[in-house]
This record gives C-alpha cells, structure tokens and sequence, in this order.
C-alpha cells in the first residue's frame, strides 16, 4: 500500500477500519434503540412491577414480595394453570415431534407428486389460529360435531372433548397436531439431506429398514428434531388464542392455561403488578427449562463433524 | 449339452421368470398400500378444511347430518354476504391491511439493515451485540406485553395502530434479523469487494447489492409477517377496543360474540348460526391459503433456513 493512500486516509481523519465500524453503528442505530426502548426497557419496568401493586389507575405501590409470595403460597389458581399447561405441553410436544416425523419419514422416498403431498399435508398449518379454533370446537361437539358421530357409527361413545375437564386437553392437542405440517417441512429437509451413501453401506452390511432408521437416519437428524423439540416446548408453554376464542378455561377450570390466567390477572381484575410477577415467572421457567434441554441435547444429539474436532 | 440337462435349464429359468413375476407384484402391491395409507392420512388432515367450506354454504340445520354431505340439497351462498353485512368487516379488513403494510415497510428496513451489520461489517462489541439479537428471540413475548402495554398508555396510544406498527421501525422482529443475517452470509464476499472498488461505499453495497441479491430471503421475511399479521389476534385485542379500529380477526371474534348488538345495549343476544361463523371462517382462510399455494418455495425456503442452519 502506498504511502500517500495512508497520508489522504489520515487526512480524512478515519481509518478504513474506524469508517466501518461508524457506518455498521449507523445500520445498528435502529435495533439498538428498539432495543433499548421496546425489550430491555420494558422488562426491567415488568420487574419492578412485579415488586408492586398496580391497577393502572393509581401509581404502583411497592410491596416487596408480596405478589411472589401470594403466587407461591395463597393462589390456588396460580398452581392449577401451571399444572394444567405443565400437563398440555407434556401431551402435545412429544405427540407433534412424533406426528411430524413419522408423516416426514413417509414422504422420504421415492413418491409421485412429492410437492403436492407436502403442500396438502402443510396446508392447515396456514388456517389462521382463529378459523381452526372454531372449526375445532364445532367438529368435537359432544352430540352433533362430526367426530363423535362418526365415532357412534362405529359403535364407539365419544367423550364430551371440550366439554369433559378429563378430554379437554386431549382436545387441545389433536388442534395442535392438525398444524404440524411447518415441523413436518422441517424433518423432510433433514431427511432429505443425510447422504444416500450411509444407506448404501449400511446395506452391505445387511442393515434392515428397523435398523436404518435406528442408527443412520435418526442421529443424522437428531439436531432437527431436538430444534423443534425445544422451540414447540417453548410455543406450546405460551398457549392462549385457541384456549381464549373456545374453552375460556372451561370446564371447570380444567383448560385453564398459565397466559390465559395472566391475561385474566393483567386485563380482566387490572392486577398488572402480579401479571407482572406471572410473567416473569414464566420467563425464569422456560429460560430453565431450555437450559436444561440443551444441556441433554449436548449428550443425546448427534452433531456431524463434532468429533473431528 | 443333454436332453435332461436342457430340461434342467428349462425349468430353472421358468421358476426365475415365475420369481421375478412374484416379486413384481409383491412391489407393485406394496406401492398401492403405501399410497393408499398416505392417501388416508392426508385425507384425516384435508377432512376439517373441506367440512369449513361446505359447511359455509349449507343452510344451518344441514351441517349436523350425518353422515355429512359434501354439497346439501341447498346450497345457500348467502351465508357470506348475510355475515359480511352484519358488523363493519370491510372496515376490519382494511384496518388489517393498513397494519400489515406498516409493518412490512418497518420490519423490511430495519431488520435488513441490522442483518447487514452483523453479517458484513467489523466493529467492537459485535459478538456480544448478536448475543443480544439472540437472547431477545428467546423472551416470551408475555414478558413485555404488560409493561410495553403501559408505556404506549402512558403515550395515549391505545386504541390506535401506533403500538402495532411503530416498534417494527426498531428492528424488534429478532426472529428476522437472524433469518436475513444467515442468508446475507451466504451471497459471496467478492460482490463487496468488486462494489468497494468500483467506489461504492457501505451503504451502496446495502442498497444495490445485498437487497436486490436477497430478493428471496426478503420475499420470505415479507409473507411470514403477512401470514403473522393476518392471523395475530393478542395484541390487536388489548390495543384495539374501538369498532372502527377493529382488525378483521377482532372484529370476527366480536360478531361472533356479541351479534345481537353489545352487551347491555338491551339489544337481544343472538349467536350467529353456525354456517355463517364458517363461511367467516372460511373469509379468513383464503387469503394465507392463496399466498401459500402462490409463494409455496419462500414459505418451505424460509422454514428451512430459520431452522437448520439455526
């Protein structure tokens, strides 16, 4: 490099380097705000609130712990939303994963029309949350939806589904399970991009399909699953449209999940100080509960090139 | 070779054309079950979509027949506009519109913008800034509802568009700065360097090199926020209490509730029947079911890229 390119470039008084880094803050302007005024802000005002009593109305009143401690010690209802979310995130997950790949693994092969099957089985995830809430609630009707009915030709008694406190959830998830189709794009992805070459050798060795599927394709695509395996953990946790357009909670409290109390607590009796505190409860759990998938992940799945490192 | 010896060859090559037959068939049938039981399946998940349509232009006491037609003896098409006429739903549907342009326009800018940041550009305290990019997509959206809720009253911006579209000029879809970051990393270096050296500056290089290359991971950042808008029903409803401002989701969810007239308006509460929540339903679902038969590859592009490469 010429000396008089260094000489100019002094003159200007910035370096290439220092030019860079002024114009990558100029782009970052933006998002830094944001960032600032919509995220870290606020969620340093949620944990104050969270130490208050506040209705909106008149100014926050600080009262230490006091809504941790009625959460924890005198909310009843605080610890039937947790157990019945608890309970819906620990049907639905594992279904979902298991739904979406084994309809993947399906389309994994040879197939006529394999976009056309992919886009068929993908459609529903496109129904807005909305149009599948009531079309759900209708079909699984006790007497007339077309569930049951169908069920009674067969000879088989359908349960009350929304209407019964021991189905509702079941309900909840067969609605989950009709959206599986993004997970499923996913999966066939995956599938798609395990070498044809570790299934050649596998059949010299004289692997069946059983042990293909045990060994080569579901470590191949362990990371995929493992990723949805955690963010529908953390989606499925925060359920609240299809819960508040049908059930309300209903029956009997019985699908009464944890952002649908919140909700309640925030807009329906202004508890904005404890909604607050929900809030951040949820956030410390799910922030937990990620910790630790990953934590087993690191063990149980199997990243490709890792070893060679 | 001799007389037995040739009758040998014979049958053996009768049994290998007999085996090979069989194993043909064999294929052939296990194709047809295959098929078949992909077939049903796909039905199960086609049957609820098929019965919200046809429900939609049944008069109300056919759609509990069983078993179900497809189309009734009457098919009643009114169904639509009879809904459509009862609540402010051209309103709604434009209110929604607006929404999502707004957002688009901010979330395009910014979140393009911050990617090209963190995907081209060296400068201190890059590392620890993504991490902030990534920790933000993990909160859970409820945390800053209730204190962002409170800021925008403070602001006297309820029950206006402002608290749905404003942030998105900040960069806060998280989620997209990500995606555009891992699909600007992938466009080769040599196109900066070739602009750099044809004098463009940094944000040239943004402007007619990264954007027009990215059209297809932009397309996708661009129908996911369609299909988001389209479908968001949370916050619309704590921002939104007026029936003019109502979105068209809002403003399904309010006929649907309350189409007798408001309560204690002493109007008489009626639901409305159930063809016509379907036919509204059915309103709701054609727009996202077009733009995915239409934009089918940004949509598969688009999960694929926010998840394996993640």
């Amino acid at each position: 490099m010429s000396s008089a390119a260094a000489t100019s470039r002094r003159r200007q008084g910035l370096t290439l380097q220092q030019k860079e880094a002024r114009d990558a803050y100029l782009c970052l302007m933006p998002f830094l705000l944001g960032f600032v005024i919509f995220t870290a802000g606020p969620i340093l005002l949620s944990l104050y609130l969270s130490f208050t009593r506040y209705n909106i109305v008149k100014p926050a009143v600080f009262i230490g712990l006091g809504n941790y401690r009625k959460m924890f010690a005198s909310d009843p209802l605080f610890w039937l939303s947790l157990g019945v979310t608890v309970k819906y995130t620990v049907l639905a997950v594992p279904a979902q994963v298991v739904t979406g790949y084994v309809l993947a693994l399906l389309l994994n092969r040879k197939l006529i029309g394999l976009s056309i099957w992919r886009s068929m089985l993908y459609l529903p995830a496109v129904v807005p949350a909305m149009a599948t809430a009531y079309l759900f609630f209708w079909l699984l009707q006790t007497d007339l939806g077309i569930v049951n009915q169908t069920l009674r030709s067969v000879g088989v008694r359908g349960p009350a589904w929304f209407g019964d406190p021991d189905w509702v959830l079941v309900a909840f998830v067969i609605m989950s399970l009709w959206g599986v189709g993004s997970s499923l794009v996913l999966y066939l992805a995956a599938l798609q991009g395990v070498p044809t070459s570790l299934y050649d050798a596998a059949k010299v060795d004289g692997a069946n399909v059983w042990h293909e599927l045990r060994h080569i394709t579901l470590p191949m695509t362990s990371p995929v699953i493992f990723f949805t395996f955690v963010t529908g953990l953390i989606g499925t946790f925060q359920i609240f449209t299809s819960a508040f357009l049908t059930t309300d909670g209903g029956p009997a409290n019985s699908s009464l999940f944890y952002v649908l109390y919140l909700y309640r607590n925030g807009w329906l009796f202004v508890k904005m100080g404890y909604a607050a505190a929900m809030a951040w409860f949820m956030c410390l759990l799910l922030l937990v509960l990620t910790f630790f998938s990953l934590r087993i992940g690191q063990r149980v799945v199997f990243y490709e090139g890792v070893e060679a490192n | 070779m001799t007389e037995s010896g040739k009758m040998v060859a014979l049958w053996r090559g009768m049994v290998g054309e007999r085996e090979r037959r069989y194993r043909q068939i064999r294929r052939l049938v296990r194709e047809v079950v295959f098929y078949l039981v992909l077939a049903s399946l796909t039905a199960v998940f086609l049957v609820p979509l098929v019965w919200m349509v046809s429900a939609s232009f049944k008069p109300e006491g056919y759609v509990w027949q069983y078993p179900p037609a497809l189309i009734a003896e009457r098919i009643q098409w009114w169904n639509y506009t009879d809904a459509w006429a009862k609540f402010p739903f051209w309103r709604g549907l434009r209110n929604t519109m607006t929404i999502t342009m707004g957002v688009m326009v901010g979330r395009l800018l910014t979140t393009s913008l911050t990617a090209f940041a963190f995907a081209r550009l060296r400068f201190p305290g890059r590392r620890v800034l993504f991490m902030l990019v990534l920790s933000t997509m993990m909160i859970p959206y409820h945390v800053t509802l209730i204190p962002q809720f409170i800021i925008f009253r403070n602001l006297g911006w309820l029950n206006s568009f402002r608290p749905l579209i404003i942030p998105e000029y900040f960069g806060v879809a998280a989620f997209y700065v990500f995606l555009l970051r891992q699909f600007f990393m992938t466009i080769p270096r040599e196109y900066d360097d070739a602009a750099r050296i044809d004098g463009c500056g940094t944000f040239g290089i943004f402007w007619k090199i990264m954007l027009p290359m990215s059209a297809p991971a932009l397309g996708t950042v661009a129908i996911f926020t369609f299909m988001g808008n389209w479908n968001d029903f949370l916050a619309p409803f704590i921002y939104l209490n007026d029936q003019a401002k109502y979105t068209l989701a809002i403003a399904i969810r309010m006929w649907q509730r309350y189409a007798g007239g408001a309560p204690g308006s002493g109007s008489l509460y009626k639901q409305p029947d159930w063809c016509q929540i379907m036919a509204m339903c059915t309103v709701l679902t054609i727009p996202p079911a077009l733009v995915f038969f239409f934009a089918q590859r940004y949509f598969i592009q688009g999960i694929v890229i926010s998840g394996i490469k993640g």
